[in-house]
């Protein structure tokens, strides 16, 4: 019988013949097929037995993996969800199994990030008498999802399902939590198919462009004898590469990244002048205060990037291109505010450019970055002598990947190091925590990234802190049989912080100094290979090991203990403070 | 001219879907920024099936227009508008019990009613209710009269406002119709079951 059929027929007679009586677990997981998932990662538990059950007669068309960890799965979807470009799936039970969660969907939601997590529920008769593994996890969740529903019958599942897969992956992406009841997963109710939402009347996710302020931002352009573009991760979540390289060709305009925007065109291309913010290079950021024209196209202006706010390109008109009004002069004040999906306002706003150059400006950030690689580069990525460096080290491995793998990273110096060194010859290359700068993010997310991208390499970075947040995922690795080569880059401290209390607080090392297990016997234990080297002799060989190792191989590298990111904008200094060393 | 950096009191109107759920999800946008919430009613709006939020705060205007955008962000909202006291119409009610013995002895009820504009409500042997709506102020002040005469129970609604440039929401929705129209609106009836379910 035709859907539409069924439809139009008198309830009685729906129930009497024709219409499919499925139990809401069914209907999930056919919601979920529909939504051409592939992969999902979760863990299973008593409230989420139900949908388990069902998932039994599924794994032909959807594929599980098992994760040690929730917060595990949430990571490993962020991974799969930033390679891909689609919307990272995540199943869990209900109390501590939704409250592992949290960190995930908290980081998820800083970093826009689309992914739909179910959780299971207690019996709704149950809610609110501190049942078994009862947690209010609509309100738990409330303040690190875009939206989340709790369902209690099972004729709601399929509308709720594809309210979430949108909401998830439209406008501003991010994470979207749906809490599902024992008896609703249960409950046999009438399907009357699938299908897809894309309209919610309160929910406006793409804006309409403006013409007027798309001629104002040209007019800007055109005139500007110093201007200067900041890319960052919407360029990416909007699918708009193509459509910002042409903008930049055309422009002629020096542009440099935010850590989410990396990859957005590639690290050699000429007018890509390097990283902003902290950590970034110093030519972006010393010029942001000499700029005449800002254009920032897809990012918040987060505080890791524009240091002390009253002193941030104060000289510069500025033209910020996002999607979310509420980013809109949230940081920065915009001089021309130009709301929508960079996608569409891209062409418009190159439509209306003239062809340009910007030799000498370009020039400028040219010598900037002569001065940075004679002062802090070449120590790093060269060193002739003494322990290995972490620049080194990535150094290397660029020129062993030629920057066509996908670099994940956790949180720390050598995220620092990676994000600055790492070459990106493509989109969706550069995976790691910004927003929420999660430790225990990578080894996770490199599972899912490697399932979202299998075709590619995929190399974690990780510090010897943060490896230890989330190790118990090996066992997802030994699992799953996946590929991901890691790479833990052992400074034998929790660097970042040591860095920071030797530079602002009299080098107080406090509770810094970790000590770790045998990483490569720990990996051999889940059967995965590996190796630990500290000589700068080993290096190359050892690198070219990992990369051709058939499956996953952990390469541990000692590095110097005490080496410093630089350059470095301190805290509540002025980008222009920048300090070389 | 007052400033943008000043603080002083906003009407912060919020249109939503009616969902459980929605008053955490707007409460929270001010108490992560450590606003204090001085008043927050909610009701019916013009609109059928659509809500109405009345949000006082004390705060400067550009904290507050960027909580508005965070508030409009969310997917249940429809629209938020914040408006100073003198661009809105605005009324609170009180209600006062005091016992009647005390006042039949010592003021008269007439009296109280005419300066306060109080109205009886209830007029029991024991306790009388008298009910007055107004500004803050007005109400404050027969607390104050009252309190001298044993003042038994005394509480104040929240605030609503009605925002005197406002052509009502209907309006404010056709426009965005027809400056953003969207896909027509009959797919998921079950979450967007308004009578009238409209495109915005
Ligand atoms: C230890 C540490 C140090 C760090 N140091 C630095 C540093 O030195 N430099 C640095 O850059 N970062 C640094 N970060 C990361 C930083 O905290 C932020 O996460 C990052 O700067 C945010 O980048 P973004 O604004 O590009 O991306 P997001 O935070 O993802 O913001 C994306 C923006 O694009 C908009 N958008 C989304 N989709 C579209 C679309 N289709 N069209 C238009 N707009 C869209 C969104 O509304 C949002 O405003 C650091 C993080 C850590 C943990
Ligand atoms: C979950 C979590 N806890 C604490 C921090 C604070 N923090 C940021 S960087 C860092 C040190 C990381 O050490 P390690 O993983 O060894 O990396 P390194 O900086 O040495 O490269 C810490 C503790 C964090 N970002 N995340
Ligand atoms: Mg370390």
């Amino acid at each position: 019988m035709q859907q539409k059929d069924a439809l139009l027929m008198s309830s009685e007679e729906e129930t009497a013949t024709t219409v499919e009586q499925l139990k809401g677990s069914e209907i999930l997981l056919n919601g979920l097929i529909a939504e051409g998932v592939d992969t999902i990662f979760g863990y299973p538990g008593g409230a989420i037995m139900p949908i388990y059950d069902a998932l039994y007669d599924y794994q032909d068309r959807l594929k599980h993996i098992l994760v040690r960890h929730e917060q595990g799965a949430t990571h490993a979807a962020q991974g799969y969800a930033r390679t891909s470009g689609k919307v990272g799936v995540v199943f869990a039970t209900s109390g501590p199994g939704a409250t592992n969660l949290i960190t995930g969907l908290a980081d998820a939601q800083i970093d826009s990030t689309p992914m739909v997590c179910i959780t299971g529920q207690v019996f709704a008769h149950l809610l609110g008498t501190d049942a078994f593994q009862e947690t209010d996890v609509i309100n738990i969740t409330t303040p690190v999802t875009k939206w989340n529903y709790q369902v209690t019958d099972a004729s709601e599942i399929a509308e709720v399902l594809a309210k979430a897969f949108h909401i998830a992956k439209t406008g501003r992406p991010g994470p979207v939590l749906i809490d599902i009841t024992k008896n609703a997963q249960i409950q046999l109710t009438a399907y009357h198919g699938y299908k897809k939402c894309n309209h919610i009347r309160s929910y406006r996710p793409t804006p309409i462009v403006r013409n007027s302020y798309i001629e104002q931002a040209a007019a800007l352009i055109n005139e500007a004898k110093k201007p200067f573009i900041l890319f960052g991760q919407g360029v990416l979540l909007g699918n708009a590469e193509q459509e910002f390289k042409a903008f930049v060709e055309k422009t002629g305009i020096p542009a440099a990244w935010t850590i989410l925007g990396a990859g957005a065109i590639p690290t050699d291309h000429p007018l890509n002048v390097g990283m902003l913010g902290m950590h970034g290079n110093y030519g972006p950021n010393v010029l942001t205060n000499e700029c005449d024209v800002l254009i920032a196209i897809g990012m918040r202006f987060d505080d890791r990037v524009t240091g002390r706010l009253d002193k941030y390109a104060k000289q510069a008109k500025v033209i910020h291109l996002d999607i979310d009004p509420a980013e809109i002069d949230k940081n920065v004040k915009a001089h021309v505010p130009v709301w929508g999906d960079c996608k569409e306002t891209l062409p418009l706003l190159t439509a209306l450019v003239k062809e340009n150059k910007h030799e000498e400006w370009l020039a400028k950030f040219n010598n900037y970055s002569k001065e940075e690689f004679a002062q802090c580069i070449d120590a790093e990525i060269n060193p002739q002598s003494g322990e290995l460096t972490m620049g080194e080290v990535i150094n290397q491995l660029n020129q062993l990947t030629n920057g066509d793998a996908i670099i994940v990273t956790d949180v720390g110096q050598h995220q620092m190091v990676a994000c600055r060194y790492a070459k990106f010859n493509h989109t969706r290359s550069n995976i790691t925590s910004g927003g929420l700068g999660t430790m225990g993010f990578a080894l996770p997310a490199a599972i899912g990234a490697k399932f979202g991208a299998p075709e590619k390499t995929v190399v974690a970075v990780i510090g010897d802190g943060g490896f230890q947040m989330t190790l118990q995922e090996l066992g997802t690795i030994m699992q799953s049989g996946i590929d991901v080569k890691i790479m833990i880059l052992n400074n034998q401290f929790l660097g970042m912080v040591r860095q920071w209390q030797e530079l602002f607080h009299d080098r107080r090392y406090s509770f810094v100094d970790i000590t770790s297990p045998d990483f490569v016997a720990l990996a051999k234990s889940y059967y995965i290979d590996g190796k630990k080297i500290s000589e700068r002799a080993e290096l190359k060989d050892a690198l070219k090991t990992m990369l051709d190792h058939k499956g996953s191989y952990l390469l541990e590298v000692m590095v110097t203990k005490e080496n410093n990111v630089f350059p470095m904008v301190p805290q509540g200094c002025s980008v222009s403070e920048i300090r070389l060393k | 001219m007052e400033s943008k950096l000043e603080k002083k009191e906003f009407n912060i109107t919020v249109y939503t879907e009616n969902q459980v759920g929605l008053l955490s999800r707007i409460a929270i946008i001010f108490s992560r920024r450590k606003l204090n919430i001085e008043s927050l009613n909610t009701s019916p709006s013009e609109v059928e099936s659509i809500h109405r939020f009345n949000i006082v705060i004390n705060e400067t205007e550009e904290v507050v227009r960027k909580v508005a955008r965070q508030l409009e962000k969310q997917v249940e909202v429809l629209k938020v508008y914040y408006n100073t006291n003198e661009d809105v119409i605005w009324q609170e009610l009180a209600l006062y019990k005091v016992p009647t013995e005390i006042i039949a002895e010592h003021v008269s009820v007439e009296r109280l009613l005419r300066e306060y504009g109080a109205r009886a409500v209830v007029i029991r042997k024991d306790y009388t209710v008298f009910e007055t709506t107004g500004h803050r102020e007005e109400t404050d002040a027969l607390v104050v009269v009252l309190q001298q005469y044993g003042l038994i129970e005394f509480v104040r609604s929240a605030r609503v406002a009605i925002i005197k440039a406002s052509d009502g929401f209907h309006t404010k929705l056709k426009q965005f119709e027809n400056r953003e129209p969207g896909e027509p609106a009959a797919e998921n009836e079950y979450l967007n079951n308004g009578d009238k379910v409209f495109t915005m």
